[in-house]
Protein backbone atom coordinates (compact mmCIF):
# COMPACT_ATOMS: atom_id res chain seq x y z
CA UNK A 1 0.00 0.00 0.00
CA UNK A 2 1.22 3.48 -0.75
CA UNK A 3 2.06 5.86 2.05
CA UNK A 4 2.69 9.58 1.88
CA UNK A 5 6.41 8.86 2.23
CA UNK A 6 6.44 7.50 -1.34
CA UNK A 7 5.25 10.84 -2.71
CA UNK A 8 7.57 12.61 -0.30
CA UNK A 9 10.64 10.79 -1.62
CA UNK A 10 9.58 11.26 -5.25
CA UNK A 11 9.14 14.96 -4.63
CA UNK A 12 12.51 15.10 -2.87
CA UNK A 13 14.26 13.39 -5.78
CA UNK A 14 12.75 15.81 -8.30
CA UNK A 15 13.64 18.76 -6.04
CA UNK A 16 17.28 17.63 -5.79
CA UNK A 17 17.56 17.17 -9.55
CA UNK A 18 16.13 20.66 -10.01
CA UNK A 19 18.57 22.19 -7.52
CA UNK A 20 21.50 20.49 -9.25
CA UNK A 21 20.28 21.88 -12.56
CA UNK A 22 19.92 25.41 -11.20
CA UNK A 23 23.37 25.44 -9.59
CA UNK A 24 25.40 23.61 -12.20
CA UNK A 25 24.08 24.35 -15.66
CA UNK A 26 25.24 27.36 -17.65
CA UNK A 27 22.41 27.56 -20.18
CA UNK A 28 19.79 29.98 -18.86
CA UNK A 29 16.92 28.12 -20.53
CA UNK A 30 17.87 24.91 -18.73
CA UNK A 31 18.15 26.84 -15.45
CA UNK A 32 14.62 28.21 -15.91
CA UNK A 33 13.33 24.73 -16.74
CA UNK A 34 14.99 23.41 -13.58
CA UNK A 35 13.12 26.04 -11.56
CA UNK A 36 9.88 24.77 -13.11
CA UNK A 37 10.92 21.27 -12.03
CA UNK A 38 11.45 22.47 -8.44
CA UNK A 39 7.99 24.09 -8.32
CA UNK A 40 6.52 20.89 -9.73
CA UNK A 41 8.15 18.81 -7.00
CA UNK A 42 6.60 21.08 -4.37
CA UNK A 43 3.22 20.59 -6.03
CA UNK A 44 3.46 16.81 -5.70
CA UNK A 45 4.09 17.22 -1.97
CA UNK A 46 1.14 19.60 -1.52
CA UNK A 47 -1.30 17.35 -3.37
CA UNK A 48 -0.10 14.27 -1.47
CA UNK A 49 -0.69 15.96 1.88
CA UNK A 50 -4.04 17.23 0.66
CA UNK A 51 -4.92 13.58 0.01
CA UNK A 52 -3.64 12.55 3.43
CA UNK A 53 -5.73 15.04 5.34
CA UNK A 54 -8.72 15.06 2.97
CA UNK A 55 -8.41 18.85 2.84
CA UNK A 56 -8.80 20.90 -0.34
CA UNK A 57 -6.39 23.64 0.80
CA UNK A 58 -3.36 21.74 -0.52
CA UNK A 59 -4.80 21.63 -4.02
CA UNK A 60 -5.67 25.35 -3.82
CA UNK A 61 -2.07 26.15 -2.96
CA UNK A 62 -0.85 23.89 -5.78
CA UNK A 63 -3.01 25.98 -8.14
CA UNK A 64 -1.43 29.16 -6.80
CA UNK A 65 2.03 27.68 -7.34
CA UNK A 66 1.15 26.80 -10.94
CA UNK A 67 0.04 30.41 -11.55
CA UNK A 68 3.26 31.61 -9.93
CA UNK A 69 5.30 29.29 -12.17
CA UNK A 70 3.58 30.76 -15.21
CA UNK A 71 4.36 34.33 -14.11
CA UNK A 72 7.95 33.42 -13.30
CA UNK A 73 8.45 31.71 -16.66
CA UNK A 74 7.04 34.71 -18.53
CA UNK A 75 9.26 37.22 -16.75
CA UNK A 76 12.34 34.98 -16.89
CA UNK A 77 12.01 34.36 -20.60
CA UNK A 78 11.37 38.07 -21.22
CA UNK A 79 14.59 38.93 -19.38
CA UNK A 80 16.39 36.32 -21.47
CA UNK A 81 15.08 37.76 -24.72
CA UNK A 82 16.11 41.24 -23.55
CA UNK A 83 19.59 39.86 -22.88
CA UNK A 84 19.69 38.22 -26.24
CA UNK A 85 18.82 41.46 -27.97
CA UNK A 86 22.12 42.85 -26.72
CA UNK A 87 24.13 39.95 -28.04
CA UNK A 88 26.72 39.17 -25.41
CA UNK A 89 26.00 35.84 -23.88
CA UNK A 90 23.35 33.36 -22.86
CA UNK A 91 25.28 31.86 -19.97
CA UNK A 92 24.35 32.41 -16.38
CA UNK A 93 27.91 32.89 -15.14
CA UNK A 94 28.85 35.48 -17.74
CA UNK A 95 25.90 37.83 -17.26
CA UNK A 96 27.16 39.16 -13.94
CA UNK A 97 26.74 42.88 -14.55
CA UNK A 98 24.53 43.32 -11.50
CA UNK A 99 27.21 41.92 -9.24
CA UNK A 100 29.58 44.84 -9.65
CA UNK B 1 -3.98 -2.46 -12.00
CA UNK B 2 -3.20 -1.64 -8.36
CA UNK B 3 -2.50 1.87 -7.23
CA UNK B 4 1.15 1.30 -6.39
CA UNK B 5 2.00 -0.02 -9.87
CA UNK B 6 0.58 3.14 -11.45
CA UNK B 7 2.53 5.26 -8.99
CA UNK B 8 5.83 3.48 -9.61
CA UNK B 9 5.48 3.68 -13.40
CA UNK B 10 4.86 7.43 -13.31
CA UNK B 11 7.49 8.03 -10.63
CA UNK B 12 10.21 6.23 -12.58
CA UNK B 13 9.28 8.10 -15.77
CA UNK B 14 9.34 11.44 -13.91
CA UNK B 15 12.71 10.92 -12.22
CA UNK B 16 14.47 9.47 -15.28
CA UNK B 17 13.28 12.21 -17.63
CA UNK B 18 14.10 14.90 -15.04
CA UNK B 19 17.66 13.59 -14.81
CA UNK B 20 17.86 13.54 -18.61
CA UNK B 21 16.57 17.13 -18.70
CA UNK B 22 19.40 18.37 -16.49
CA UNK B 23 22.15 16.54 -18.36
CA UNK B 24 21.25 17.14 -22.02
CA UNK B 25 23.37 19.65 -23.87
CA UNK B 26 20.71 20.61 -26.37
CA UNK B 27 17.92 22.75 -24.90
CA UNK B 28 15.42 21.15 -27.29
CA UNK B 29 16.04 17.72 -25.80
CA UNK B 30 15.77 19.24 -22.33
CA UNK B 31 12.40 20.79 -23.18
CA UNK B 32 11.02 17.49 -24.50
CA UNK B 33 12.28 15.67 -21.38
CA UNK B 34 10.69 18.29 -19.11
CA UNK B 35 7.37 17.90 -20.96
CA UNK B 36 7.52 14.15 -20.27
CA UNK B 37 8.26 14.83 -16.60
CA UNK B 38 5.30 17.18 -16.31
CA UNK B 39 2.99 14.65 -17.98
CA UNK B 40 4.16 11.95 -15.57
CA UNK B 41 3.47 14.35 -12.69
CA UNK B 42 -0.02 14.89 -14.10
CA UNK B 43 -0.48 11.12 -13.95
CA UNK B 44 0.57 11.14 -10.29
CA UNK B 45 -1.98 13.89 -9.61
CA UNK B 46 -4.65 11.70 -11.20
CA UNK B 47 -3.51 8.76 -9.08
CA UNK B 48 -3.97 11.01 -6.03
CA UNK B 49 -7.57 11.71 -7.13
CA UNK B 50 -6.82 15.36 -7.89
CA UNK B 51 -8.68 15.51 -11.20
CA UNK B 52 -8.80 19.26 -11.53
CA UNK B 53 -5.06 19.66 -10.99
CA UNK B 54 -4.47 16.91 -13.55
CA UNK B 55 -6.31 18.93 -16.18
CA UNK B 56 -4.71 22.21 -15.11
CA UNK B 57 -1.26 20.62 -15.23
CA UNK B 58 -1.76 19.44 -18.81
CA UNK B 59 -3.49 22.57 -20.10
CA UNK B 60 -1.42 25.18 -18.31
CA UNK B 61 2.00 23.60 -17.82
CA UNK B 62 2.44 21.31 -20.79
CA UNK B 63 0.57 23.31 -23.38
CA UNK B 64 1.03 26.81 -21.97
CA UNK B 65 4.36 27.27 -20.25
CA UNK B 66 6.27 24.66 -22.23
CA UNK B 67 5.06 26.08 -25.53
CA UNK B 68 6.46 29.41 -24.33
CA UNK B 69 9.79 27.75 -23.56
CA UNK B 70 9.92 26.02 -26.95
CA UNK B 71 9.04 29.30 -28.65
CA UNK B 72 11.92 31.09 -26.92
CA UNK B 73 14.32 28.24 -27.72
CA UNK B 74 13.38 28.71 -31.36
CA UNK B 75 14.03 32.47 -31.10
CA UNK B 76 17.43 32.08 -29.47
CA UNK B 77 20.55 31.02 -31.29
CA UNK B 78 21.66 27.66 -29.92
CA UNK B 79 24.79 27.17 -31.99
CA UNK B 80 26.94 29.05 -29.49
CA UNK B 81 25.68 26.97 -26.59
CA UNK B 82 26.39 23.70 -28.36
CA UNK B 83 30.10 24.37 -28.58
CA UNK B 84 30.71 25.65 -25.10
CA UNK B 85 31.24 23.96 -21.77
CA UNK B 86 28.02 22.46 -20.46
CA UNK B 87 28.42 22.82 -16.72
CA UNK B 88 29.51 25.84 -14.76
CA UNK B 89 32.35 25.36 -12.33
CA UNK B 90 30.09 25.04 -9.31
CA UNK B 91 30.37 21.34 -8.68
CA UNK B 92 31.22 21.76 -5.00
CA UNK B 93 28.38 24.19 -4.36
CA UNK B 94 25.93 21.73 -5.89
CA UNK B 95 27.38 18.87 -3.87
CA UNK B 96 27.18 20.91 -0.65
CA UNK B 97 23.55 21.93 -1.27
CA UNK B 98 22.61 18.31 -1.98
CA UNK B 99 24.36 17.09 1.17
CA UNK B 100 22.58 19.71 3.29
CA UNK B 101 19.17 18.79 1.81
CA UNK B 102 19.73 15.06 2.30
CA UNK B 103 20.84 15.75 5.89
CA UNK B 104 17.64 17.71 6.50
CA UNK B 105 15.55 14.84 5.14
CA UNK B 106 17.43 12.32 7.28
CA UNK B 107 16.90 14.53 10.34
CA UNK B 108 13.16 14.67 9.65
CA UNK B 109 12.91 10.90 9.26
CA UNK B 110 15.01 10.33 12.37
CA UNK B 111 12.88 12.63 14.48
CA UNK B 112 9.71 10.91 13.19
CA UNK B 113 11.08 7.54 14.23
CA UNK B 114 11.98 8.85 17.65
CA UNK B 115 8.49 9.99 18.65
CA UNK B 116 6.06 7.90 16.61
CA UNK B 117 2.93 9.28 18.26
CA UNK B 118 3.71 12.90 17.39
CA UNK B 119 4.54 14.49 14.07
CA UNK B 120 2.98 13.72 10.71
CA UNK B 121 1.84 10.16 9.95
CA UNK B 122 3.79 9.91 6.70
CA UNK B 123 4.80 6.25 6.91
CA UNK B 124 1.33 4.80 7.39
CA UNK B 125 -0.80 4.31 4.32
CA UNK B 126 -3.68 6.68 3.70
CA UNK B 127 -6.81 5.69 5.57
CA UNK B 128 -9.34 4.36 3.05
CA UNK B 129 -12.27 6.03 4.80
CA UNK B 130 -10.62 9.42 4.24
CA UNK B 131 -12.23 10.68 1.04
CA UNK B 132 -10.07 12.77 -1.28
CA UNK B 133 -11.22 16.37 -1.83
CA UNK B 134 -13.41 16.70 -4.89
CA UNK B 135 -13.18 19.45 -7.47
CA UNK B 136 -16.29 21.00 -5.93
CA UNK B 137 -14.57 21.29 -2.56
CA UNK B 138 -11.48 22.77 -4.22
CA UNK B 139 -13.66 25.41 -5.87
CA UNK B 140 -15.48 26.17 -2.61
CA UNK B 141 -12.15 26.56 -0.85
CA UNK B 142 -10.68 28.65 -3.68
CA UNK B 143 -13.59 31.09 -3.77
CA UNK B 144 -14.30 30.97 -0.04
CA UNK B 145 -11.44 31.36 2.43
CA UNK B 146 -8.81 31.95 -0.26
CA UNK B 147 -10.71 34.52 -2.32
CA UNK B 148 -8.31 37.36 -1.47
CA UNK B 149 -5.28 35.25 -2.44
CA UNK B 150 -7.01 34.35 -5.69
CA UNK B 151 -7.50 38.02 -6.55
CA UNK B 152 -3.89 38.79 -5.61
CA UNK B 153 -2.77 36.01 -7.99
CA UNK B 154 -4.72 37.67 -10.80
CA UNK B 155 -2.98 40.98 -10.06
CA UNK B 156 0.37 39.15 -10.05
CA UNK B 157 -0.35 37.69 -13.48
CA UNK B 158 -1.23 41.15 -14.77
CA UNK B 159 2.05 42.53 -13.38
CA UNK B 160 3.98 39.68 -15.02
CA UNK B 161 2.28 40.36 -18.34
CA UNK B 162 3.05 44.10 -18.22
CA UNK B 163 6.62 43.33 -17.14
CA UNK B 164 7.14 40.93 -20.03
CA UNK B 165 5.82 43.47 -22.54
CA UNK B 166 7.99 46.21 -21.06
CA UNK B 167 11.11 44.03 -20.99
CA UNK B 168 10.85 42.84 -24.57
CA UNK B 169 10.23 46.26 -26.09
CA UNK B 170 12.73 47.36 -28.71
CA UNK B 171 13.78 50.47 -26.82
CA UNK B 172 14.41 49.70 -23.17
Amino acid sequence: MLSIAHYFFLSFALFLIGVIGVVMRRNVIIVLMSIELILNAVNINLVAFSRLFGDAAGQVFALFIIADAAAEAVVGLAIMIAFFRHPDSLFADETDLLKW
Amino acid sequence: MPDSVVFYIFAVIAVVTAALMVTRRNAWHGAVCLITTLLATAGIFLQLHAGFLFIVQIILYVSGIMVLFVFVIMCVNLNVAMQQMKFARQKWVALMVCVVLVAQLALIIWSLRKIPSQGLPVFVSVAPERVPPTTQEVAKSLFGPYLLSFEIVSVMLLVAMIGAVALTKKKM
